[in-house]
């Protein structure tokens, strides 16, 4: 597993139905590119996220493919209409296997 | 006549950032911070101070705004983690006698500060405990772990003004910093006071010269994607004016970091703050 990888998300508590909310989420991680080498002149493999997706009470808000040219601890920013009560289930994918997940509820009045 | 027009604008365009510092104000999560203000009156010839974030795009200015769009708070998280964990012979961790990291708000006002006849920063503050008190080995200058502890513990003073002791035993030190800002050094023969003193708000290449201020240190800078120390960005000065850095944790570089930041008594504490 990559070292120091730490989901973290901000979506509003609250809102009213139908309100369109700002997401913001950010991981932590090297997103080493496989482009590099150390010292010795090796390459450094690649270890990058190389998908984000975010669901909505199961339904799917969007799905990211990342690739090895995205810089270090990839931040999202993105727009969602909101119809009903809910939770948020936000999953990034590691290229060594790992699956990074984070929820989060909203209130909608 | 509209190529008139268009030079005519972009003439304004230059003179309006003649003074790159703009009369935005610093609002964090809410709290407005002091970002400009009177200078101290040991500063001859500087009369208001302000912040490096008056100096910065509007984008840049933007993500210091907002902690979760702070990249430097990824670092004060590692931070965290780092305080809670258990390292060295002893079997301590910094919480195992600091229990709670809040008790340190007001500290970054007054670093770097006289203890027992000697200058010390905070970064000498957290290795003394780690080598005497926890059995661990001593952290680099500018390790990220070093950056990320300070920075945590810089944060409990966000919004705090700075105001640094520069009387009594501390004024040796002082007298000795602010001799080192106004000796010029190096290839290019320059001190601080040229750049950060005669030339604030004037571009450097591609860039603002800001007043050097160190209130938001640990820094958060985008050029290198990580949290930088203070002795660490004297050190990129130096070097940019081709002289030969003096030593991280050292005393040329406390002393000038005490006179420095009483050069920005008043200031509020950003760390970390975000600059490019």
């Amino acid at each position: 597993m990559a070292s120091g990888v730490k989901p973290r998300v901000k979506v509003p508590k609250k809102a009213s139905a139908g309100d369109v909310i700002t997401i913001k989420t950010l991981i932590s991680h090297k997103m080493e590119s496989g482009q590099r080498k150390d010292g010795d002149g090796n390459v450094i493999p690649r270890s990058i996220i190389n998908r984000f997706v975010a669901d909505f009470n199961g339904e799917n808000v969007i799905d990211v493919t990342l690739e090895p040219a995205i810089s270090t601890n990839p931040y999202f920013q993105f727009d969602a209409t909101v119809p009903e009560t809910g939770e948020f289930h936000f999953t990034w994918y590691d290229d060594d296997g790992d699956v990074y997940e984070t929820k989060k509820k909203i209130t909608v009045s | 006549m509209g190529i008139k027009l268009i030079s005519f604008v972009s003439a304004l365009v230059f003179a309006g950032s003649a003074y790159a510092q703009d009369s935005n104000q610093l609002n964090v999560e809410g709290e407005l911070f002091v970002s400009t203000t009177a200078a101290p009156s040991h500063m001859e010839n500087v009369d208001t101070l302000y912040s490096g974030w008056h100096f910065r795009s509007g984008e840049t200015q933007a993500l210091q705004l907002d902690d979760f769009d702070n990249p430097g708070m990824v670092f004060v998280d590692q931070g965290i983690d780092l305080f809670a964990k258990v390292d060295g012979s002893e079997g301590k961790s910094c919480q195992s006698c600091h229990e709670d990291v809040e008790d340190f708000a007001g500290l970054r006002t007054q670093l770097p500060r006289v203890e027992d006849g000697q200058l010390v920063s905070m970064e000498n503050l957290v290795n003394d405990c780690r080598t005497e008190r926890m059995g661990a080995e001593a952290w680099k200058w500018s390790s990220t772990n070093m950056t990320a502890v300070t920075g945590l513990i810089g944060l409990q003073s966000r919004g705090m003004p700075m105001n640094v002791k520069i009387d009594g035993d501390a004024a040796p030190f002082w007298e000795a910093g602010k001799e080192l800002y106004y000796t010029r050094v190096g290839q290019l023969d320059m001190s601080c006071s040229n750049c950060h003193e005669d030339n604030y708000g004037v571009m450097i290449r591609a860039d603002h010269l800001s007043q050097g201020q160190i209130n938001g240190f640990p820094a958060y800078r985008l050029k290198n994607a990580k949290l930088n120390s203070i002795h660490n960005r004297f050190k990129g000065c130096m070097s940019n004016i081709r002289a030969t850095p003096f030593k991280e944790g050292g005393k040329e570089f406390k002393a000038l970091e005490l006179y420095i930041a009483s050069r920005g008594e008043g200031l509020a504490v950003e760390t970390p703050s975000v600059r490019n």
